[in-house]
Order: structure tokens, then C-alpha cells, then sequence
């Protein structure tokens, strides 16, 4: 009895000084090479087109702040963390911060003083990248203007606000080495993963997470929620993914935001395109197809396919309702004839900027209604190559039950849907 | 240069391609009769027509224009449907202020070119982008009835 | 000196008592003078000809050579006549109404005239009513009615005495019409023009003898608006279409909190946009000059400016809503009226009924933002613009360029809508501030956003208004204090001392057209941390919502019907009681409506007329309000154009819906929140209902249109929501939540076919969740 005692008591304290070990210890600061290229303008640029393949700035500036600068709240379930200043200040921001540093935080997700960072930061994505991309990014981030800004403290309840937890999240979820090429797959495909993978870290949005917030990789690119917003099913599906689009269509989509007969980028997918997709090289973008195209299919929410032959359908123009739907009088039609139909027109063809066209987006099929309802909410920008399109945000002068009433019947007229979107919805979605 | 068809003249315009096709008309071919409301495809005060139909030119890239053939206020009359409507605007004094009226025409004339015997529900329908501070929705309604008898 | 005066009414008030003094003429009057040929118009001022759309006919101005006696009238020797106007259009009619006066007595058609507005100029065209030359308070007609004619009816006695010297005949055979003048006895004729050169040397008689209103062959006749056609073929130039020769385009952003200032700017990337010209920093704004407005709007946006917000960036409306409140009930009243025992009448009530009422501030919004075109040359300013105020907007912006006001040449123009807004002056000051800054012309247009947040607003206010009821239910007292700012005191140069009663604030709150045996109004005065000024229906506005809405509220009280109980108050003003029962007459008032809809009336006596205006609704348990219906009455004395009378109503009680239904400023962290029409909201045509308006026939003079309508909207509408739904809405905008009739929870999926959106009914179903 007693032996077990002592046995079950060194274990105890085996386990305690190891978990302490692994909790607490200091992270190492592995050496790394200089950067293969040259540092100078060369180095810059390429650290500024990874910078936005890598889509730094939608997470580390706030909507007209300036870039990098940091300060955008993230509000999770337990609390809010703020996304801190990347630029090369030396107080508030990473003007201090050895190459090594700023490796070690990309790769492992660690801080300057040593601390664990949350996975908000997609640690888990960038440990993908090559050495030589981490340090071009840092060049460029160095060569910008240093702003003084210091983003704001995370608030974070107990025990979230106990980073060293991290430790035990990222001994399960963090990749432990790069990507290498996948010899089976050519060249174009292997960059294209590089770029959906790492660099582009698409699964963060699109694939669903399990109960320790990591991505559930069984259901990648499958879909999920998150803010608010949906992140719809971007695996090869044919009827709830993206199968049945074509090369010209995902093309368009992620480098203009839009793609006939399949809607406009909203939301987190229009900042992806505004600060990062438009500006890759069509090769790139073309690699990204060729990589998507393989992931393999994952169905989601059956009743969210594209209806093909919606009432938009038998509108005879883009500024004429079908004859029938005029003569009913519903709220959710008023409001559209005066608030969006000059716009958007009535069968979905989008008047003054194809942007603003509707036919067969996801976001008016999804019964749901969560990211219509959104952009309905909180409006919506992107720049283009045609300037600036952008739709204002109808949240404070439509009541709830306004809301709701346009959202289905946009739901019902460009998707054909029988969408229940309540004045509770809205109001939870009001933010 | 952009080259571009407005009431029947061509006009070659060195602007910005993202440059709205109403600053375009006000600012640099000097037609007036289009009006600046809100900039935002809200109100309806810059409608124009693009080979008849009814756009808001305010948010309207004029690279976009292509060949289509713009017309105007200034030039809508010359349209039956735009002179029917021009006469009963007139004849049932529809106008206050006068400053979205542009726009309330123009909307007006490429429904009735479209629909040439509207129900109150189409021409709600058709004229509910356009805003008018002066509330003279009813007379419009009423006009547009008499144009379409005309 | 041959004083040329429009009018002088001293002591003239909106009070029935002066307005029959001063229709009546008499002594306190004097009407226009004569005055020296083109004496009067400084180089530059002539009325421009250009206002209508009538081309470049300003040199002919400045070369006239015919008869002008007078401000208003001038007749070339070619029979060309131009009536020159006092009063501004921004869409009341009132170029016609106005050229109707003069043509009446003058015997010419309006078919025969050109119309143009008024240059600046207080000694020739100041407003009686306003006294100064203005447009505003529903006041030109009234303003104008007696002036206008007598220089009408002046000018014809000269011309016809000069074609009876001319052809030694006595003037009292002659007659004129259609401008032609005939010697009846023997049918000899001679147009105007023919004896300009005879009249112009004939005095100006002093008191010439106006027309019996039975001779009248336009006064009270719905004619066609002058300048209408120009409005509907896109030739109508108002301030904002202005074209001057190598004018450029800017537009302006001002520090979005109000009383802030610019810090610093860094204009680089904004000058690197192509087409930008100029980055101009002023005081609390920077405007960027373009080739053309998109360029300066993208310079704008690239500008990266640094505010120093002041001491309001923490101004937020709770805040606001906070200080009224206590204000109102801890804070000094100024009173307007005490008459009768009002504690005694207080105590003695069978029934006390009290109420609070809040309004909020309100932006104009007028159709046409807020532009300016200005020239500033090193001897002189010349401007373009639609202004209710010229000679104000001359003295802001000769002080703004350090020139003397003789130096500022102003155009006015039409206007895109005023509703008060372009009693203003600010945006001018503020162009010209700018233009000095560059040597050429430059025209500053505000984007909508900049024109709702830097918009002078409508004033909030909390109202707190009791009643006593007496045994038969009717009112034995009534006390109303409203809290607010003060308009006059932000209008008027040196502002209005503390302590003193502003008459605006009270204005429809201390006359009403009911009479109770005691009263007592008074007004705590709280002004905002920002700016207010005058809206459409001004005083009576906000006034008329509380007082309509409360007596309504009494006649529930009572257990009577609200035309009933108002009838019971109104048997010493038979006009106003006419109006309520045409009104309700031609509602049907009383017959059975579906359920879930209600009749609401409203009464006011404001601006020198009566309306009354029933509205019916239909409120759904969503919560959604439906316009069925709108009947008005009004009496409003002689209608001078009955056409343009209806216009009014029309519009001006959607203007008021609008507000009543959507509008409303608020302030976050000292910033407006609002910026453009989705989120500062508008009715809109497939929202409108059928509209009727009966003009009462009356030969009483004539009162103020503009601003009646309005003043109607809000009381009728609450008070048929309450006969709907039997929940009284005591602030404005009216929170149509509060509508729902339950909660939320639940949700409903609906029923619709296939394909559709919810109808209705699964809308209310979704509404009311837990169902
Ligand atoms: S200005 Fe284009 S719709 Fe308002
Ligand atoms: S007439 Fe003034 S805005 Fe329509």
C-alpha cells in the first residue's frame, strides 16, 4: 500500500515538473540562416507579395487606420483579442524583433518576451512557409514607415487568458515541419497548395473546427461559421462546393471578388480579395484552382445548392419584376424596389457593376440567410479593377422585422428559397 | 480617351476609367441636367439611359459605358414615352423644387417606353429608387397615368 | 432721398391682430418708392436672366434703358417685361406666386413676363415679415401681398398716364390688359413698351388704388408655374449647375466633431491622384480642388488628416437625452404664458393627465447638397449659389475675403430644396474661405455625407405637458414646458440673452387654436453642444406634435372622440373649426375600418393659416406601419395660386411622414451618426398614399403654405397609430418596434410557397415568435 503510495506520489511529481517543464520553460530560439536572396528591393518586394498572399493586413489594420498598425478586436467566445502593431516601430511595434524572433513566432507561435500567442494568429498555416518567405516578409515589413501605435490588452477570461494552454494546443495541432512538394503533383499544383495552405490559410475560415478549436482536417474546406459570417464549402462537391464552378468562374471569383452567375466576394471573403487575392499573379491564382480542385469532396447543408431556375429567372429584365410579383403587396418586395432594385435589377445580372449581380451566389441560396443578412446589415466594399464597389449598410434606418423581410425575400427571389429569417436573427446578427 | 455616345454626339473625354459616368456628363461634357444626390445609387437624381434603360449614372464606371448610347434629361423629349411624360409633368405641375425631377423623368420615360400602360403597382415599382424631398409622389403617380393615356 | 422700399412694417408679427393692420395698408406701411433709373444696382447686380435658363442675357441688364419703377418691374421699349421677385424658389411656387401679385395690378400675363429673381439687396428687397431679405417661416405671400400689388398697380398708372399724355386723352378713359393700353372712348392703343420713355418720367405714385379681389383675373386661379418647364427638361440651372469659365471642382471635409480643428495633413497621396490641383486647409476642414468633382473626391479620400476633436468628442445623444431631462425638470423656466389660476385649476381637476414628448434633432437634407461656386479676385468675390439669405450670405463672405460687401457679387440661384437648411450661411463663409486660397474660380460641392453630418440640425427637445380635467372631461388647465435650444440665440447675431423667451421654442405650444380657462407655457432653455437652426414648419413643428398629440390623449382620457372633444374647444375659432369638420367630412371619420387601422386628426392654427389633416393607417402586429390614406383641409385666407396651395400640402406633409416615420440625428462620440440616404431615410413613392387637399374658399388674406403641411404630419400619424393600436408613441422618430405585439425567442419557419419569400402574415408570425 505504502509502496504504491510513494509510487503513485513520484509519479505525481514526475508529471507535475514535466507539465511544468512543458508549460513553463522557456521557448529555444533556433538560429536561422540569413535569407537566400539578397536582402534590398528585391527582397522587399517578394516580401510584399507574400505579405499579401499571406493576407497580413486584413488581420493587423483596422478599417481606415493605417496598414499594419495593428489594433483590430477579434471577439471570441471567452473574450477579445486585438491583433498587435506589425510595423517597425520600436515600442509598439516589431522594430526590435530579431530574425530569428519573428521566425520563431511564424513557425511556432511565439512571442518576443517568449510568450505563447493564440492561434487567432495562423501559426498553424504559416509553419508551412519556407525560411526564405518569413524573412522577405519581415524585410518588407521593415522597410515600412514605423507607426507608433499600441494595440490595445486582450481580454480574456480564465483560463484563456493563460497563454502557456497554448503549449497544449499547439503540441496537437501544430504541423512540425514545412511543406514539401508532393512529387505525384506538378509543379503548378504543389504551388497552389503552398498558397491555399500556408500562405493563403483558407482552411482558418472555410474548414470546420472540433472542440478544441483546431480545424477538423477529416472535413477540410467543407464549410463553417465564424463571426457571423459563412465560410461556404470551397472542397470539390459538386452541388454544396465548389465542383461544378469553372476554371473561369473560381478564377474571376478570387482575383476580381466575382464571377458570372456565382455572386460577389462579402464580408471576410471580399477583405481576402481586396487585400490579398487581386494582387496575385494569375499564375498563382491558376495554381490555386489547380490545387482546390483536388481537395476532396465534403457535402454540407444540402438545402444551401445553387437553385438554378430561381423566381429572378422570369424577371424579363434587370428593371422589371416578373409580371406576377408585382402585384403582391409584401414588405420584403417594397423595400427592395426602393432600397436595392436599382442596383441589383430583378433577375440578378447586377445594372451599374456586374459586382453587384446576385444570380447564383451562395450567399441568396443559403436558406439561412446568415451572410445575406449580413451584407444587408453592414454593407459591403471591394476594390476592383473598374475602382471602388461597395454597397451601404441598411442596419439603422430598417427596423428588425424590415431586415428580415427584405433578406427573404431576396433569399426567395434570386435563390428560390423558403428563408425564415426572424426579427431575432436580425437583431442577433445587428451586432 | 474614352469615347462617348450622348445624345446622339460623340464625345471624347480624357478621365479616369473608374470616373462615374455623372461626373463625367456634369463636369466635363457640361450637361447639367443630371443631378448629384447621394452617390450612392439611393435616391435616383443622376438617372440616365443606357440604350433606353434606366441607370444610376453616379455609380456608374464610365469605362463600363461602352458603346451603348447615353441620353439625358436634356435629351429625353425627344423620345415619345420621354415627351409624353415631359408634357404631363407639365400639365399636372408635378415639380416643386425641381432638383430630383431629372431623375423622376428619366425613370418615368424608360417605364412607359418599357410598359406603356403601367398599374400604380409598376409604377411604384419602377419609381421607388427615386427620392423626393418635396413629396411629390402623388402628382408622379398621377402623371404617369396621364402620359400613358396620352 | 427717393428711398426705395419694399416694405417697412414696423412691429409686424405674426399676430392676426398686426396682420390685419398691415393688410389693411395704412400708415404703418410704406409702399415701394421710387427710385432712379439703374440707381439701385451696383455694377454686377443686376437680377440675373440667366436663373431660368434664358441664356447669357445679363449684358442686356446692364445696358436697360427702359422703365423701372422700382425694384420689381422693368418694361423695355421692345415690351419685353421682366418681374423681378423678392422671395427665393426652392420648389413652394413662389417666383409664380409672387409674379401673380405684380402681373395682377401691372394687367400683363405671366405668359407675357420673364421672371428672375432678386439680386441682394436689403434697402430694395427686404422682407417685411422678416425684415431683412430672406425666405423663410411660410411668410412671402403674406409678406409680399400688399407691396407687390401696389407696385404693380403703381407702375400700370404711369404707363397708362404716359399713353394719355401722349395722346392728351384723360388717363381715366384708359384701361390696360395683356399689357396693350386702350383709350376706350376711341380704341386707340399703345403697348407697355411703346410708352416706357413717357412713364419713366412720371412720378412714382404713393397709394395707388388696388384691384376689388372680384376683378381679379389671376389672384386665385391655379395657373402653371413659371419656371416648371425649365425643371423637366434639365435646363433649370440651380446653384449647384453653375458652370464659370476655368472654374475647378473641390469638395470639403470638415472635422467630424463638431467645434474641432484640423491638426495637421498629409496631402501627398491626395495631390498624387491625377486631376487634383489644390489641397486647401482651413481652419476645421480641408477641401480638395480638381479638375472635376471625382477628382477631388478620390484626393479626399486619400488625404490622411489629424483632428483635434475638442471638447465634444464626447458628445453622445444619451448625454444629450440626460441634460434635457434634468434641465427640464430641475432647470429655470422662461415663461410665455400664464393666464388664468393655474395651481388652483390644477388642484381642483377631477382627472390629471401628464405626458413627456421627445423630438429629436433633424438634418435637412434638401435634395441638392450644400454647394458654393466661388471667384475671389484681389478688388472682388463674385458667387454663385442657392441661398434663402443673399444679403446675409454677401456680409459672411465679404468678411471671410476682407473685402466691403459692395466688393461681393452674388448670384442666387434656384434652389434644390431649402427647408431651412440655405437660411444658412455657413457653407458659403466656409467656400469662400477656401476659394481666396486659389486664384481661380472654384466651385465646392459637399458630398451627401458631408452635407447630413455637417448639416445645422433641427433642435431636440423633451417636453413634459399636463392637463386638468374637468367633470365634463374637458381641459380646466393646461401647462406645457418645453425644453430645447434656442434657435433665435444661434440665429441672430449676438445671440439671445439668458433669461429672455425665445419665441420660436414656444411657437403652436403658447397659442393654440383651443381655449382653456387656464394656461401656462413656459420654456427651459438647453443648448446643445451642437448646432441648430431652422427647419421646415420651425416652431410649430415640434410644438404641434406635443400639443396634437396630447390632446388626443385627453379626449381617451375623457372617454370622448377626438374630434368631438377638439370641436368642444374650438367654438371661438370658426375658422379652425371649419377645417377640422371639412376635413373629417371628406375622411369619412367615423365609418368602421378594418382592424389593425386607425384615423388620427390633427389642427393647428400656424404661419397665418388653419389646417386640419386626418390620417389613416394600418399597423400590423410586425409592427409595420402602412399610409392608407391622407385628407387635408385648409384655410389658409385667399389663395393666391390654389394649384400650388395643394402642392404644398402634399409635400409638405410627406416631409413631415418622412420625419416622423425614419428621421432623426444622432451623435456618438461627438460625431454624427448618420450619412446618406440608407441610413438617414426617406419616404419613398410606393410608401405614399393617395393624398387629398381641400383649399377653403375664403377672402380673408392671405396666410403662409410652405411649412403647414408638415407641421400636420406627425401628430395625425401618432394619433392614428393609437386609434390601430392603442399604444401611444410619445417620441419621434416613432420606435415602430414598439409596435410589435410580443417579444421575440422563437423562430418561425414559414409556410410560403415555394420559392417565396414570408408573406405578411408569416412575417407577423415571425414577428411575434412565441406565439
Ligand atoms: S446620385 Fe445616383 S442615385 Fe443618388
Ligand atoms: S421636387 Fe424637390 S426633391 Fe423632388
Amino acid at each position: 500500500m505504502k509502496r504504491w503510495g510513494l509510487w503513485f506520489l513520484g509519479l505525481v511529481a514526475v508529471i507535475v515538473v514535466a507539465a511544468a517543464a512543458f508549460f513553463f520553460l522557456p521557448h529555444r530560439l533556433d538560429a536561422v540562416a540569413s535569407p537566400g536572396p539578397a536582402a534590398g528591393p528585391d527582397l522587399i518586394a517578394r516580401g510584399e507579395y507574400v505579405a499579401q498572399a499571406a493576407d497580413c493586413a486584413a488581420c493587423h489594420s483596422v478599417p481606415g487606420g493605417k496598414p499594419f498598425a495593428g489594433g483590430l478586436p477579434f471577439t471570441l467566445g471567452f473574450g477579445t483579442i486585438y491583433a498587435p502593431n506589425i510595423t517597425p516601430d520600436k515600442e509598439t511595434g516589431i522594430g526590435t524583433w530579431s530574425d530569428a524572433e519573428f521566425v520563431r513566432a511564424m513557425r511556432h507561435g511565439v512571442g518576443k518576451a517568449g510568450e505563447d500567442l493564440y492561434p487567432a494568429f495562423p501559426y498553424a498555416a504559416y509553419a508551412l512557409m519556407s525560411d526564405e518567405d518569413i524573412l522577405a516578409v519581415k524585410a518588407y515589413l521593415s522597410s515600412l514607415t514605423p507607426v507608433r501605435a499600441q494595440a490595445p490588452a486582450n481580454d480574456l477570461k480564465f483560463p484563456f487568458n493563460q497563454r502557456y494552454l497554448m503549449r497544449a494546443w499547439k503540441l496537437l495541432f501544430l504541423p512540425g515541419e514545412r511543406m514539401t512538394p508532393d512529387p505525384s503533383h506538378p509543379p503548378e499544383w504543389n504551388r497552389g497548395a503552398y498558397l491555399v495552405e500556408a500562405l493563403g490559410h483558407c482552411g482558418e475560415c472555410h474548414t470546420p473546427r472540433n472542440a478544441l478549436f483546431a480545424l477538423d482536417q477529416e472535413r477540410k474546406f467543407a464549410g463553417a461559421e465564424a463571426a457571423g459570417w459563412k465560410a461556404y464549402n470551397i472542397s470539390s462537391d459538386k452541388q454544396t462546393g465548389i465542383g461544378d464552378w469553372t476554371d473561369r468562374q473560381l478564377t474571376d471569383y478570387l482575383s476580381k471578388g466575382h464571377a458570372e452567375g456565382r455572386g460577389s466576394a462579402s464580408g471576410s471573403m471580399a477583405e481576402v480579395v481586396d487585400h490579398s487575392l487581386r494582387h496575385l499573379t494569375p499564375e498563382d491564382i491558376r495554381a490555386m484552382v489547380a490545387y482546390l480542385r483536388t481537395v476532396p469532396p465534403q457535402t454540407s447543408d444540402l438545402a444551401a445548392a445553387i437553385n438554378p431556375n430561381p423566381p429572378a429567372a422570369k424577371a424579363p429584365s434587370p428593371y422589371a419584376p416578373p409580371p406576377d410579383e408585382n402585384t403582391r403587396e409584401t414588405v420584403g418586395l417594397k423595400l427592395f424596389q426602393g432600397a436595392c432594385a436599382s442596383c441589383h435589377g430583378w433577375n440578378g445580372e447586377g445594372l451599374q457593376h456586374s459586382h453587384a449581380g446576385l444570380a447564383g451566389s451562395q450567399s441568396v441560396n443559403d436558406p439561412k440567410g446568415t451572410n445575406a443578412l449580413n451584407v444587408i446589415l453592414h454593407g459591403a466594399r471591394m476594390d476592383t479593377p473598374d475602382g471602388e464597389v461597395f454597397m451601404p449598410g441598411f442596419a439603422a434606418g430598417y427596423t428588425d422585422v424590415e431586415i428580415a423581410a427584405v433578406t427573404n425575400y431576396v433569399l426567395g427571389h434570386f435563390g428560390g428559397k423558403q428563408a425564415a429569417v426572424s426579427p431575432a436573427d436580425v437583431a442577433a446578427a445587428r451586432r | 480617351m474614352i469615347t462617348l455616345n450622348v445624345n446622339g454626339e460623340t464625345h471624347r473625354v480624357d478621365v479616369p476609367p473608374d470616373m462615374p459616368l455623372l461626373w463625367v456628363l456634369r463636369d466635363v461634357v457640361g450637361l447639367n441636367g443630371t443631378k448629384f444626390g447621394c452617390g450612392i445609387a439611393q435616391c435616383g437624381a443622376c438617372t440616365v439611359h443606357l440604350d433606353g434603360k434606366p441607370v444610376r449614372s453616379c455609380i456608374l464606371p464610365v469605362a463600363s459605358v461602352g458603346a451603348r448610347a447615353v441620353t439625358t434629361v436634356e435629351a429625353v423629349g425627344q423620345s415619345p414615352s420621354g415627351k409624353k411624360i415631359q408634357e404631363a409633368w407639365l400639365a399636372l405641375e408635378v415639380v416643386q423644387c425641381g432638383y430630383c425631377q431629372s431623375g423622376q423623368v428619366m425613370s418615368a420615360a424608360a417605364l412607359l417606353a418599357r410598359n406603356p400602360n403601367p398599374s400604380d403597382a409598376d409604377i411604384d415599382a419602377a419609381m421607388a429608387g427615386n427620392i423626393c424631398r418635396c413629396g411629390t409622389y402623388s402628382r408622379i403617380r398621377a402623371a404617369i397615368k396621364q402620359a400613358s393615356q396620352a | 432721398m427717393d428711398k426705395p422700399t419694399y416694405a417697412r412694417v414696423d412691429g409686424a408679427t405674426l399676430s392676426p391682430s398686426t396682420r390685419r393692420r398691415f393688410l389693411q395698408g395704412g400708415a404703418l406701411l410704406i409702399a415701394f418708392a421710387a427710385m432712379g433709373r439703374r440707381k439701385a444696382w451696383a455694377a454686377g447686380e443686376e437680377p440675373s436672366l440667366r436663373m431660368l435658363g434664358a441664356g447669357d442675357a445679363d449684358k442686356d441688364g446692364a445696358a436697360f434703358q427702359g422703365f423701372a419703377p422700382g425694384g420689381f418691374i422693368r418694361i423695355g421699349r421692345d415690351n419685353s417685361i421682366t418681374l423681378i421677385v423678392p422671395s427665393v424658389e426652392m420648389g413652394q411656387g413662389i417666383y409664380t406666386g409672387e409674379a401673380m401679385l405684380i402681373a395682377e395690378e401691372l394687367e400683363v400675363g405671366l405668359d407675357q413676363v420673364q421672371v428672375v429673381p432678386a439680386p441682394p439687396n436689403e434697402e430694395l428687397y427686404q422682407q417685411p415679415l422678416l425684415k431683412s431679405q430672406s425666405t423663410g417661416g411660410s411668410t412671402s405671400i403674406r409678406g409680399a401681398w400688399v407691396p407687390l400689388r401696389q407696385a404693380g398697380a403703381a407702375a400700370r398708372q404711369m404707363l397708362i398716364g404716359a399713353a394719355a399724355a401722349q395722346w392728351g386723352v384723360d388717363p381715366a378713359e384708359c384701361a390696360a390688359q395683356r399689357a396693350i393700353i386702350t383709350h376706350r372712348p376711341t380704341g386707340r392703343t399703345a403697348t407697355y413698351g411703346e410708352v416706357v420713355d413717357g412713364a419713366s418720367r412720371l412720378p412714382v405714385p404713393k397709394d395707388p388704388p388696388l384691384k376689388d379681389p372680384r376683378d381679379f383675373k389671376l389672384i386665385g386661379r391655379s395657373v402653371r408655374r413659371v419656371e416648371t418647364p425649365s425643371k423637366v427638361n434639365g435646363t433649370a440651372v440651380f446653384g449647384i449647375d453653375v458652370q464659370v469659365p476655368g472654374m475647378k471642382v473641390a469638395t470639403v471635409t470638415a472635422c467630424p466633431v463638431f467645434g474641432g480643428k484640423v491638426a495637421s495633413v498629409d496631402d501627398r497621396a491626395a495631390r498624387a491622384v491625377p486631376g487634383v490641383r489644390d489641397v486647401v486647409r482651413i481652419d476645421n476642414a480641408v477641401a480638395v480642388v480638381g479638375d472635376h468633382f471625382w477628382a477631388a473626391r478620390k484626393g479626399l479620400e486619400a488625404l490622411d488628416i489629424t483632428w483635434d476633436y475638442g471638447p465634444n468628442a464626447g458628445t453622445s445623444s444619451n448625454g444629450i437625452w440626460a441634460d434635457l431631462k434634468a434641465r427640464s425638470e430641475t432647470g429655470q423656466p422662461v415663461q410665455a404664458r400664464r393666464d388664468g389660476d393655474v395651481d388652483g385649476a390644477m388642484k381642483a381637476a377631477s382627472k390629471r393627465v401628464e405626458a413627456v414628448y421627445q423630438l429629436p434633432f433633424l438634418a435637412h437634407a434638401t435634395m441638392e447638397p450644400i454647394n458654393t461656386t466661388v471667384h475671389v479676385r484681389p478688388d472682388a468675390c463674385e458667387i454663385w449659389v442657392g441661398t434663402q439669405v443673399p444679403t446675409a450670405a454677401q456680409g459672411l463672405a465679404a468678411k471671410e475675403a476682407g473685402l466691403p460687401v459692395e466688393k461681393v457679387i452674388l448670384h442666387n440661384h434656384l434652389l434644390g430644396g431649402g427647408f431651412g437648411r440655405r437660411l444658412e450661411a455657413d457653407s458659403i463663409g466656409q467656400a469662400v474661405a477656401i476659394a481666396k486660397q486659389v486664384d481661380y474660380p472654384v466651385k465646392i460641392i459637399w458630398t451627401r455625407e458631408e452635407d447630413i453630418r455637417r448639416d445645422i440640425f433641427r433642435p431636440a427637445y423633451y417636453d413634459r405637458i399636463a392637463a386638468g380635467l374637468g367633470p365634463d372631461g374637458l381641459p380646466t388647465v393646461w401647462t406645457d414646458r418645453v425644453t430645447g435650444g434656442s434657435v433665435m440665440g444661434h440665429y441672430f447675431p449676438g445671440g439671445l440673452e439668458q433669461g429672455k423667451l425665445d419665441d420660436d421654442a414656444v411657437e403652436g405650444a403658447k397659442e393654440t387654436p383651443y381655449r382653456f380657462p387656464a394656461v401656462q407655457v413656459d420654456w427651459v432653455r438647453a443648448d446643445p453642444p451642437v448646432p441648430i437652426t431652422w427647419w421646415r414648419g420651425v416652431g410649430p413643428t415640434h410644438n404641434v406634435f406635443v400639443v396634437e398629440s396630447f390632446m388626443d390623449e385627453l379626449a381617451h382620457a375623457a372617454g370622448k372622440d377626438p374630434v368631438d372633444y377638439r370641436r368642444a374647444l374650438l367654438q371661438h375659432n370658426p375658422r379652425s373649426l371649419a377645417v377640422l369638420n371639412l376635413a373629417v367630412e371628406k375622411a369619412g371619420w367615423g365609418n368602421p375600418l378594418p382592424g389593425g387601422s386607425g384615423r388620427g386628426v390633427s389642427l393647428h392654427d400656424s404661419f397665418g393659416s388653419h389646417v386640419a389633416v386626418v390620417i389613416e393607417a394600418a399597423v400590423d402586429p410586425a409592427g409595420l406601419i402602412g399610409l392608407k390614406r391622407i385628407v387635408a383641409a385648409i384655410d389658409c385666407g385667399l389663395a393666391i395660386n390654389p394649384d400650388s396651395v395643394k402642392a404644398q400640402l402634399e409635400g409638405g406633409i410627406l416631409f413631415g411622414l418622412s420625419a416622423a416615420l425614419y428621421s432623426g440625428i444622432t451623435f456618438a462620440g461627438g460625431r454624427v451618426e448618420q450619412s446618406n440616404f440608407h441610413d438617414y431615410r426617406n419616404l419613398r413613392i410606393n410608401e405614399t398614399p393617395p393624398i387629398e387637399v381641400h383649399v377653403v374658399q375664403s377672402a380673408e388674406g392671405p396666410g403662409g403654405v410652405g411649412e403647414t403641411g408638415t407641421v400636420s404630419a406627425a401628430p395625425a400619424l401618432g394619433n392614428a397609430i393609437f386609434a390601430a393600436t392603442g399604444k401611444r408613441l410619445r417620441s419621434l422618430p416613432f420606435r415602430r418596434e414598439e409596435l410589435r405585439s410580443q417579444g421575440s425567442g422563437r423562430d418561425v419557419l414559414s409556410k410560403g410557397p415555394a420559392g417565396r419569400e414570408p408573406a405578411d402574415n408569416d412575417l407577423t408570425r415571425l414577428a411575434r415568435t412565441g406565439e
